[in-house]
């Protein structure tokens, strides 16, 4: 592969933005690719903006995707989806995650958050995937599965061998959980 | 062996790898994550210190003594050990030792974003700056090579993407080197006046041979291209340079002062337009003009904020090198997300108060500062760390009467630098109200230790050191604890202690409740929930701005939505039900 791949994964701080952005690029260089990830720590963790930038191929230079070059858009709140899609290419994929977090500052500067956030982003892109993944990670019996359903889902869009996911999963998720996030993870793969 | 690290955990295996001995810090993003991973190597001494002057200081002892030393901390930390910094220039580095200046272009996590090259320029020492994490090991080795061959610090230069990007680094094994002990010599290490005035000439003559090593060193190297455009560029910069413009002739600073003056000529003299592509301020620019050399830099690009591959294409389009515009598209429908207290943040019952009397707040530096913003939006001021208490006095001192104004700082900024304010302001009997907001940990950068925190990063047990008893020991006579999540019991004590004439402290009581220190331990309590039947959708509770709380889609009689609390938040900190008027909110059963 000598192209690079662009992957953005947003977020709100807290909800496992940066350990999802910590899976994707551990799977890339086991799979022999060379990867860049970007983010910023800090004020972000506390309930803020959460945004890391993946990219892996060839050889990668800046860690920071170009505007309008983003292959995948992997949004874990739907407000957070649209503050980023004009990061995307024209042929650019979004899976968002079918969840609301409206911000306090929202409610008490009577502020609107999107009416419809996904329809928006669907009037310029093309492939939006939204996915319940809440729903399904309460059906496998525990609320925390979320992230490795919405990376199950990010493996269809890239061109990664899935042994390669599983392993890396296999070995960043607490001991003890490995079979339920493999579940998981196979279940994100079918909504793909 | 190879693995992927930030730009901090590499710069931390470089310690590990290159045999560093010391290593110390104070806490500041982007900095943080390097001692937090030294921590990972038992051959290396590492320790949170109370400030930056004391982790330089610390830093230098080991040094002196043959060792070799570290000490990271964010670019206004600098500032902070800005005299033990300029003072060891004229003494030298004789174990080899390295300064980390994590600078924070575009200002993610800081008050400002000042560009520390020119600290490398002001002491006359070496500045390197990797540009990705491989470098940022490497250059820990060579800056080391520099800093022994010299006898000078080196200022290493990081950038926030590049302390915090992440990239594949190869691993090798650590490298042991003995401490030669120290060699006592007083017209070297006793900077008076006579022996520092014959140190001053050396250091000139240091730096002249400086000069030749950045013509020699390796990473100033030259990537030949195509094109008959020159570019001379350095740390994330170079990385934005490759990716927009590959084919150019890219001189590629890792050592970026004092700069190789004979291989930039070189280049100069082989292209028909020179570029310089810097984060900041010109540093290398005005360096290269100042020779003669015609170059441009801040004419296609800003010294205000961090660049992006975007931003420098742009500057190339605008320059006539790349044809093609930027095509920036436009962000749509898109809400504010502050950063907010976590749900149990013992700050927000302090911060509700304060902004429901009306006080005026100097504050300071850490998770608190988050209080000066909507809704809680009790915060006048905030400078840098340790301010609060200084700057209170003084807005005290110039309106006659320190009746109304809170200083408020943390429990870790208080040890930083807030206890001479405070010494001061018993001595010149300021009337302040000043509120130690103790949660026993550094929390905004990650729950780190500090003297009062009773646990050190070696591992050795640490002091506990109790702030009552500083305050008690400075001569404070009004000394009272609250805890904050008793909104009445702190409103009470910070109404009382606000009208009183003479300076009082109040200090609170309640633990991280993010990161709570080993020490405090945090019972769990049970969540709190929304009766909806008695909800009746006011939305007071929102003005406590708690990550938990949020809106249901069930309406009141009038059309309002009405609220509810997330149970995986909630800490049961019981804030939200004390502010309900219609007592809606109550344990979940």
């Amino acid at each position: 592969m000598n192209s690079v791949k662009n992957v953005l994964i947003v977020g709100v701080g807290g909800q496992g933005v940066l350990l999802a952005s910590e899976i994707l690029s551990s799977v890339a260089i086991q799979a022999g690719l060379d990867a860049k990830k970007s983010e910023v720590h800090g004020m972000s963790q506390r309930g803020g903006v959460v945004s890391s930038h993946i990219r892996f191929g060839g050889k990668v230079h800046s860690p920071l995707i170009r505007q309008g070059a983003v292959d995948v858009l992997l949004a874990f709140e739907e407000a957070e989806a649209l503050r980023w899609t004009h990061f995307l290419k024209d042929d650019g994929v979004v899976i968002v995650n079918k969840y609301q977090l409206v911000p306090p500052i929202v409610v008490t500067q009577k502020l609107h958050y999107p009416e419809n956030p996904v329809a928006d982003i669907q009037k310029n892109v093309s492939s939006v995937k939204s996915i319940d993944a809440d729903g399904v990670a309460r059906d496998i019996g525990n609320p925390r599965l979320v992230n490795t359903i919405l990376l199950g889902v990010l493996s269809t869009a890239l061109d990664i061998d899935t042994g390669v996911w599983k392993e890396v999963i296999q070995a960043r998720v607490p001991k003890g959980t490995e079979e339920m996030n493999l579940t998981a993870f196979e279940q994100g793969r079918s909504l793909g | 062996m190879k693995e992927i690290l930030s730009g901090n955990e590499a710069i931390a295996r470089g310690c590990y790898e290159y045999g560093v001995h010391v290593a110390t810090a104070y806490p500041g993003t982007p900095s943080t994550e390097i001692l937090e991973n030294v921590a990972r190597y038992p051959e290396i001494y590492k320790e949170w210190c109370p400030n930056e002057k004391v982790a330089m200081e610390v830093a230098i002892g080991a040094t002196f003594e043959g060792a070799r030393s570290l000490v990271a901390m964010k670019h206004v930390g600098v500032n902070v050990a800005a005299d033990p910094f300029m003072s060891v220039s004229l003494i030298g580095a004789p174990g080899g030792f390295i300064i980390v200046s994590a600078d924070d272009p575009g200002m993610h996590s800081s008050q400002n974003e000042q560009d520390n090259r020119y600290y490398a320029k002001f002491a006359g020492y070496p500045c390197f700056e990797p540009a990705d994490s491989q470098e940022a090991k490497d250059f820990v080795g060579k800056a080391l090579e520099i800093s022994t061959a010299y006898d000078v610090p080196v200022l290493m230069r990081m950038t926030t993407r590049v302390c915090h990007g992440k990239g594949v680094v190869s691993l090798s094994d650590r490298k042991e080197y003995d401490i030669k002990g120290f060699e006592r010599d007083p017209k070297r290490f006793v900077v008076l006046p006579a022996h520092a005035r014959a140190l001053h000439v050396k250091a000139s003559q240091r730096l002249e041979r400086l000069k030749q090593a950045s013509e020699d060193i390796s990473i100033n190297r030259l990537e030949k291209g195509s094109m008959n455009v020159g570019v001379i560029t350095n740390g994330i910069a170079y990385q934005y340079v490759k990716e927009v413009l590959p084919d150019a002739n890219i001189l590629k600073l890792g050592m970026s002062y004092p700069l190789p003056m004979n291989k930039i000529r070189e280049l100069a003299s082989r292209v028909d337009k020179l570029f310089i592509v810097e984060e900041l301020e010109p540093f290398i620019e005005e360096m290269i003009k100042a020779q003669g050399i015609a170059c441009e830099g801040m004419k296609y690009w800003s010294n205000l904020g961090e660049l992006t591959p975007d931003i420098v294409a742009e500057g190339f389009y605008n320059a006539g090198v790349l044809k093609e515009k930027v095509a920036y598209k436009e962000q749509k429908n898109v809400i504010p997300r502050p950063p907010i207290f976590c749900p149990g943040c013992p700050h927000r019952g302090l911060f509700y108060n304060l902004k429901k009397l009306n006080a005026v707040v100097t504050t300071d530096i850490g998770c608190y500062t988050l209080g000066a913003l909507p809704p809680l939006a009790a915060g006048d001021t905030c400078v840098e760390m340790g301010a609060s208490i200084g700057v209170g006095v003084g807005m005290a001192k110039a309106r006659g009467t320190g009746k109304g104004i809170v200083a408020t700082i943390g429990d870790s900024t208080f040890l930083h630098s807030g206890m001479t304010g405070l010494l001061n302001a018993v001595n010149d009997k300021s009337g302040i109200t000043v509120v130690i907001a103790d949660n026993r940990i550094t929390a905004m950068t990650g729950g780190q230790f500090h003297p009062g925190t009773g646990e050190t990063l070696s591992g050795a047990e640490g002091t506990e050191v109790d702030l009552k008893t500083i305050c008690q020991a400075l001569g404070v006579k009004h000394i009272r604890e609250v805890d904050t999540y008793d909104l009445e019991e702190t409103k009470e004590a910070l109404k009382e202690e606000m009208e009183r004439e003479e300076l009082s402290v109040i200090i609170t009581t309640r633990p991280c409740a993010l990161f709570p220190p080993s020490i405090r331990k945090v019972v769990k309590q049970t969540p709190f929930t929304v009766d909806l039947d008695k909800c009746i959708g006011c939305k007071t509770c929102f003005k406590v701005s708690c990550p938990a709380i949020g809106v249901t889609e069930e309406k009141t009689e009038k059309g309002l939505n009405k609220s509810k609390i997330d149970p995986a938040l909630c800490t049961g900190c019981s804030v939200c039900a004390q502010v309900c008027p219609v007592n809606a909110i109550v344990p979940l059963k």
